[in-house]
Formats: C-alpha cells, sequence, structure tokens
C-alpha cells in the first residue's frame, strides 16, 4: 500500500476516535481531574524543608503521564467493542497498519493533551522552573511518551480480547514501560536541575532508539493480533 | 509419553550433577580472597542467569517462527521455555540477595542490573498471566507470540542499560571481550555448573513440552467426547 494513502487512511481512523472522545470527554475529563488530584497529594504529602521541589518533580510528572496513558490504552480497543465495531473496522478496505498508526496517533494526541495540562500545573503548583528548558523538555517527553505508547497500543488490541483486560494490561506492559520511564525520569531530573544538556544526549538517544525499534515491532506485529 | 521419560531422565542426570558441582564448588574450588565463601554463589547465580536471559531469546526466536510457520510445536516450545525460564529468573532473584547480604550489606539495590533482572522476571510473569487468560488456542499462540517477540526484543536493552548506569554490581568476568580474568580451578567449576544448567533446561523444557502435547492430546478427545 503506497504510504500517502497509509497515512491518509490511519488518519481517518485517529481522527474517529478522536471525535467520539471530544464529544463526550468522559475520558479526557476524570483523567484531568486525577492529574490535579496527584499533584495536590504529593503536595501535602511532602516535607518542603527536607525534599525540594526539583527532586520530586520528575517522579510526580511521570506518574501523572503513566496513569494517563494506561487509561488511554485501555480505552483505544474497548471503544470498538461495542457494537462489534472492531469488526467493521477489520472489514474495511484498509491496511492493518493504518489501524494501529491510527491508534497510535489517537492516543499520542490524547496523553499529550495530559501532558499540556500537566507540565503548567506542575510548574504552577510546586514553583518548578520549567521554561527555560522547555524545547529539551518537549522533546524529552515527546521520545518517552512515543516509546510506551507504541507497545501499549499494541498490547491493548490484544487484552481487550482476553478475561480480565483492563488489569492486564498494565501488568504487560509494565516490564517495557520501565526502560523509557526510568531513562525519561533521570533525564527529567537533570533538566530541571539545570544541569548542561549534554548530560541527557545519552538518555535521549536511547529513548529515540527504544521508540524506533518498538514502532516498527508494534507495525509488524499488529496484524497478528487482529487476523482471525 | 518417550519423550516425558526422556526429558525426565535429563533432569534427574542433570540434579545429580548438580548435587556434583556443589561439592566441586564448596571442596574443590579454591575460597575468593575478598568475598570469601560468599562468592561460590557465583557458580549458581551466573549460570541461572545466562539461561534466564536466553530462555526469552528462545521464547522470542520460536515466536518470529511462528507467526510464519503456524506450527503448534513452536508455539508449545515457546510456551515451555517461558515457564523454564521464570523458574531460572526466580534462582538468579533470590541467590542474588543471598550474595548481596555479606557483600553489600543489603539484600536489595536500585542498581541496573538487579533492577531489569526483576523486570525480565515480570515480564515472564506477564507472558504466562497472557497464556492463562485467553481461552481460544490459536489466538493464544499469537497473542502469546507478539509478547514474546516484544520480550525478545527488550532483552538488548535491559542488557545494554547495565553498561550505561553506574552499578555495584561486579562486571562480567568470563563473557566479556578478552580472555575471561578467572584462575582456571574456578572457571572450570563455572563452565561445568554452566553445562549442568544446559542439561536442567533442556530437561524441564523437554519434560513441559512433552506435557502440554499431552494435553493438548487429551483436550481434542475430551471435544470429541463431548460432541
Amino acid at each position: 500500500m503506497p504510504l500517502p494513502d497509509l497515512l491518509r487512511h490511519s488518519w481517518s481512523v485517529a481522527a474517529k476516535d478522536l471525535l467520539v472522545e471530544f464529544r463526550s470527554r468522559t475520558a479526557i475529563l476524570s483523567v484531568a481531574v486525577f492529574v490535579v488530584l496527584v499533584l495536590v497529594v504529593f503536595n501535602f504529602g511532602r516535607d518542603p524543608t527536607a525534599v525540594s521541589n526539583v527532586d520530586l518533580a520528575p517522579s510526580i510528572l511521570w506518574v501523572t503521564f503513566t496513569f494517563a496513558a494506561i487509561l488511554a490504552l485501555n480505552r483505544a480497543f474497548q471503544l470498538e467493542l461495542e457494537n462489534q465495531a472492531l469488526d467493521g473496522l477489520l472489514l474495511a478496505p484498509i491496511d492493518r497498519s493504518s489501524i494501529y498508526l491510527g491508534k497510535l496517533v489517537a492516543n499520542l494526541v490524547f496523553v499529550a493533551t495530559i501532558e499540556l495540562i500537566g507540565v503548567p500545573l506542575l510548574a504552577l503548583f510546586f514553583n518548578v522552573r520549567v521554561l527555560p528548558y522547555l524545547g529539551p523538555l518537549a522533546a524529552l517527553i515527546a521520545l518517552a511518551t512515543v516509546g510506551f505508547v507504541a507497545v501499549g497500543t499494541l498490547f491493548s488490541a490484544m487484552t481487550v480480547r482476553t478475561r480480565f483486560a483492563e488489569l492486564l494490561l498494565p501488568v504487560l506492559l509494565l516490564p517495557f514501560m520501565i526502560p523509557p520511564l526510568s531513562w525519561a525520569v533521570l533525564a527529567t531530573g537533570r533538566l530541571l536541575a539545570g544541569r548542561p544538556l549534554s548530560e541527557i544526549v545519552g538518555w535521549l538517544n536511547m529513548l529515540a532508539v527504544y521508540d524506533i525499534v518498538f514502532v516498527a515491532l508494534a507495525l509488524l506485529l499488529f496484524p497478528a493480533t487482529v487476523n482471525e | 509419553m518417550r519423550m516425558l521419560r526422556a526429558g525426565r531422565w535429563i533432569t534427574v542426570v542433570g540434579l545429580v550433577l548438580l548435587a556434583g558441582v556443589y561439592v566441586r564448588a564448596l571442596a574443590y574450588t579454591p575460597v575468593e580472597q575478598s568475598q570469601g565463601l560468599a562468592q561460590k554463589i557465583f557458580y549458581l547465580h551466573v549460570p541461572a542467569a545466562i539461561w534466564a536471559e536466553l530462555a526469552m531469546v528462545f521464547v522470542g526466536l520460536a515466536s518470529v517462527f511462528y507467526l510464519f510457520t503456524k506450527d503448534p510445536r513452536l508455539d508449545r516450545f515457546a510456551a515451555a521455555s517461558a515457564e523454564v525460564g521464570t523458574v531460572f529468573c526466580a534462582i538468579v532473584l533470590t541467590t542474588g540477595p543471598i550474595w548481596g547480604k555479606p557483600i553489600w550489606g543489603t539484600w536489595w539495590t536500585w542498581d541496573a542490573r538487579l533492577t531489569f533482572t526483576l523486570f525480565l522476571f515480570l515480564l515472564y510473569v506477564g507472558y504466562l498471566l497472557l497464556r492463562g487468560a485467553v481461552t481460544d488456542p490459536a489466538a493464544r499462540a499469537r497473542f502469546a507470540a507478539v509478547l514474546g517477540i516484544c520480550g525478545m526484543c527488550e532483552v538488548p536493552f535491559i542488557h545494554l542499560s547495565v553498561y550505561m548506569f553506574p552499578t555495584l554490581h561486579p562486571m562480567p568476568i568470563v563473557l566479556k571481550p578478552g580472555a575471561p580474568s578467572l584462575p582456571w580451578s574456578m572457571l572450570s567449576t563455572w563452565l561445568f555448573s554452566l553445562g549442568v544448567f544446559t542439561l536442567l533446561y533442556v530437561g524441564f523444557v523437554v519434560q513441559r513440552y512433552a506435557l502440554s502435547y499431552l494435553r493438548e492430546q487429551l483436550e481434542a478427545v475430551g471435544e470429541v467426547g463431548h460432541a
């Protein structure tokens, strides 16, 4: 299938998912409330004289993003189970890879929205200086998010059709989430502490390699998860 | 049935030889100067770790070929290898802290290598849970293959990260570029142990493979009986 068609089809799939979410706004609202809740709770559980904001910020940031991502991923194919919508999607005369790409894009937009809410709130509540590092921070968050959302989208296509769908996805995803997440948390810490960029380049490279490997792998493997 | 018996025999021989490893490591191998007796765990820990990682690679390779050929034998082998890998990973995770307590003064530390061995273990657990959660055999084999391939591709990342992070864990002394920096008396015991663990891996996998084959036969007969 030619590349323009693949991209056009995947955009149709993504646009459909995003439209459903935009019309109902159930998932995005519940996650946004959760983000605010986590930020507030962390604030009270912390002794400001013992732990500085900058030390705690990376962990809080990634806890919220991880949870938001798992919620988005569970939703991605759950949506298609109603009225056998998945069968309809599979019967459409489009490449299976474009279904995967579409789901991936929709999930990424969902998680990115949460991240757009989370970062300014973190800066506000915890008085962390984000603006000077906005460029590298955005690159870091994007690279790490693509990594685990790519694997998660692939897995959620399998777990929705198992017996304990919503429970199984985090269990399967955990070992794949931790490498990009640990690099991201370490690099965020360095970045917010004002360390030179050269210190985090290694982690950014690893994240980029991880993304390339797993996005390519997921594209190849996705047909095996939906073919009957 | 013949296969099951063969697997049992290989395992029995492996277990007897494992006792031999204990005797040789404790009585006929010199005590390491700085670590003392705690170092003896190295003869169990490292071979188990090698097979815990290799088992995942075999799961991945079998999964790749399964997706092309749809041969149920490959799926059975992948499942067997994953179960045995889980056991070996558990051996690594238990012998490690036993060594760590006297040498490092702590059972566990969030060191890159320990952390990623834990995730290898979780990977195995996830794989086995996924197999248990799908009832349709064809879907189970396909889903497990997808996860197995992803798991295999993660092992290099796990392995590389050991060299990227500051670590307390001893660096490789046998499998490293250049010659092993180990006296022959210790190296020979270690190689002997590696051989025994290889034998145990083969024995366990053959048994497990034969059992799942028998179970499938039984299920097929059961379905016919119900119909």
